[in-house]
């Protein structure tokens, strides 16, 4: 058995006595403390706080109160959802010190649902990057190999779950920013349908895209978690008030029958062969599970990067107009407030916001509007009607998660486009706001994990889950080997 | 296709104040961006898709009950400076 249990596991040994929640919550503190020198998971940990969550989580089972799958949990949250009294900083100087008077409505959720939220973690400034070095505070580092990055911007999250610091956690996905870390870490990495997970104080990047999904060990520990947060919120003007999937009916289904389409657009040329290998090998498993394997084009993929790099910095740039330094945040000097604002934005932001704040507010400024913005929704809407199109021939469509595995700590850092290439399998079903999601189907020669990808249809996570949880048995993945590794 | 841009006015459209060697460094970079962001268009059909929200959303309106608010002394707490319950900040247009 696995040192660190899952979310489902944990939930057993609790309810059958042989645990409580302050010792799951003081086994995932003990992991932090011998781990976070080398892994920086963290940004935040009030032990108090999570101390007390734990203790009413015991006293409420105790007096025969559940909550539910989560009730007792350790879970870390990306510090860019809002936590009423704890310190939020988006991982930026700007926010440095800031103190929420809410609660993002995850968080809320998570508090019904009995859980103990472990700390805040890590990411890239902002949500924007693919290998949490862009934090003010510091990388994180690879829990399968320290010398290299956890990927992003959930860098944080997807590496504090891989080393057992927290049961799940929750991510935010805009580009890839929960699947690509969960990829590199070996954990199972899952954005759901645009809509369905409010988010009310999640602090805002790219508003049509960003959504909160969890980062776990298993794919029914995905489900898990996923049923806990989502749900209509009144307060996120684009939250579904309709009939929601049910994610766990199809868990132990199997998928004979199914037709699974793999996606031409994302192989070839830039994809790591031992990428491409084990992606392929599991596709051949599935066709001996019973599935019809189809292969589909979706062409508008092919500047689907494209059109996310002028369509997410627009939006951030209009997002992040709120960060002035007079209301909450970093103040820079200046002898007029207009001064003043410009100055705490240069002295706040790091280079990559800056430069995205700069990317946006171009494709958004007279003469280059059209020529960029307006381009791109076209492309947004094409890659609308190619997946349109892919779905009236399969259920589910499968692609790597990442072209590479985890790449050497500072080896894309100076070339920004380099980066952002990290992102071109996982970018499409933010642009359509459809759910995919991430798990690890092996290790490549050096020992690292690689993800393979599944995406849904808008509402398809029943089907999702049910492909995801026979990928999921089919390649056997073991977490272990990486946790004895940094143990070593 | 090489993409001009002014990117002091840039900077400025987006209230960032940053210096010459800032500013050039960063002309530099989007402008590798955008060649590689240009190929959008590319794209020559014309896409019909109704309404960007996956599920069809549109126009969504809660309804008008009031709720307490988030308390007044836990929000200016965060504030850099306050006076009796206000913001404090340098004049907004600039004097002799």
């Amino acid at each position: 058995m696995s040192p660190v249990p899952g979310v489902a596991e944990a939930g057993r040994r609790l309810r059958d006595g042989d645990t409580t929640a302050v010792r799951l919550l003081e086994g995932a503190l003990e992991r932090a403390g011998r781990y976070e020198a080398q892994i920086h998971a963290f940004l935040t940990i009030d032990r108090e706080w999570a101390l007390e969550t734990a203790g009413r989580a015991d006293a409420d089972l105790a007096d025969g109160i559940d909550r539910g799958p989560l009730h007792g949990i350790p879970i870390a949250l990306k510090d860019n959802m809002c936590t009423r009294g704890i310190e939020t900083t988006a991982a930026s100087q700007i926010l440095a010190g800031y103190r929420p008077p809410y609660d993002a409505t995850v968080v809320a959720r998570l508090g019904e649902g009995g859980a103990v939220v472990v700390g805040k973690t890590n990411l890239d400034e902002f949500a924007m990057g693919s290998s949490t070095e862009n934090s003010a505070y510091g990388p994180t580092y690879n829990p399968w190999d320290t010398t290299r990055v956890a990927g992003g911007s959930s860098g944080g999250s997807a590496a504090a779950v891989a080393i057992g610091s927290a049961v799940a956690a929750l991510g935010s996905d805009t580009g890839g920013s929960i699947r690509q870390p969960a990829s590199l870490c070996g954990v199972v990495g899952m954005k759901p349908t645009y809509g369905t997970v409010s988010r009310y104080g999640l602090i805002a990047f790219a508003s049509s895209l960003d959504q909160i999904g969890p980062l776990t060990r298993t794919v029914e520990d995905s489900a898990l978690t996923l049923e806990a947060i989502w749900g209509h919120d009144p307060l996120d003007g684009t939250s579904f008030s309709g009939r929601y999937p049910d994610p766990k009916s199809g868990l132990n289904r199997g998928v004979a029958g199914l037709r699974v389409g793999v996606v031409k657009e994302l192989a070839g040329d830039g994809y790591e062969p031992a990428v491409e290998s084990a992606i392929g090998e599991m596709v051949s498993k599935l066709e001996s599970a019973g599935v019809e394997i189809v292969e589909v084009s979706l062409p508008s993929f092919e500047i689907a990067l494209s059109a996310y790099y002028l369509i997410a910095p627009a939006e951030c740039s209009a997002n992040l107009a709120r960060f002035d330094g007079i209301r909450y945040g970093h103040r820079g000097q200046g002898a007029t407030t207009e001064a003043l604002m410009a100055r705490s934005r240069a002295e706040g932001f790091g280079p990559e916001v800056t430069r995205r704040i700069l990317l946006g507010t171009y494709a958004l400024s007279a003469g280059y509007y059209d020529a960029f913005y307006g381009q791109a929704q076209r492309v947004r809407a094409a890659i609308q009607e190619d997946f349109a199109r892919a779905y009236q021939q399969v259920d589910v469509l499968v692609s790597p998660t990442s072209p590479t595995v985890a790449f050497e700590a500072g080896a894309r850092t100076a070339d920004p486009l380099a980066m952002y290439l990290s992102d071109i399998c996982t970018i499409p079903s933010n642009l359509a706001g459809h759910p995919a999601m991430s798990l690890p189907v092996g290790l490549d020669d050096q020992g690292l994990p690689v993800g393979f990808q599944v995406m849904a249809p808008p509402l398809g996570e029943e089907v999702m889950y049910q492909v995801a949880a026979e990928v999921e048995r089919l390649a056997g993945f073991d977490l272990s080997p990486g946790l004895q590794e940094v143990a070593s | 296709m090489p993409v001009e841009i002014d990117i002091a006015h840039v900077a400025r459209l987006a209230r960032l104040d940053l210096s010459e060697d800032e500013l050039e460094g960063y002309k530099n970079q989007l402008g590798l961006i955008l060649e590689h962001a240009a190929r959008v268009q590319s794209l020559d059909a014309e896409p019909q898709v109704e309404n960007a929200h996956p599920l069809g959303l549109f126009n969504i309106f809660r309804d008008d009950v009031v709720l307490p608010s988030l308390d007044r002394d836990e929000v200016m707490a965060s504030a850099p400076e306050t006076a009796d319950g206000y913001f404090v900040v340098p004049p907004v247009m600039e004097g002799e």
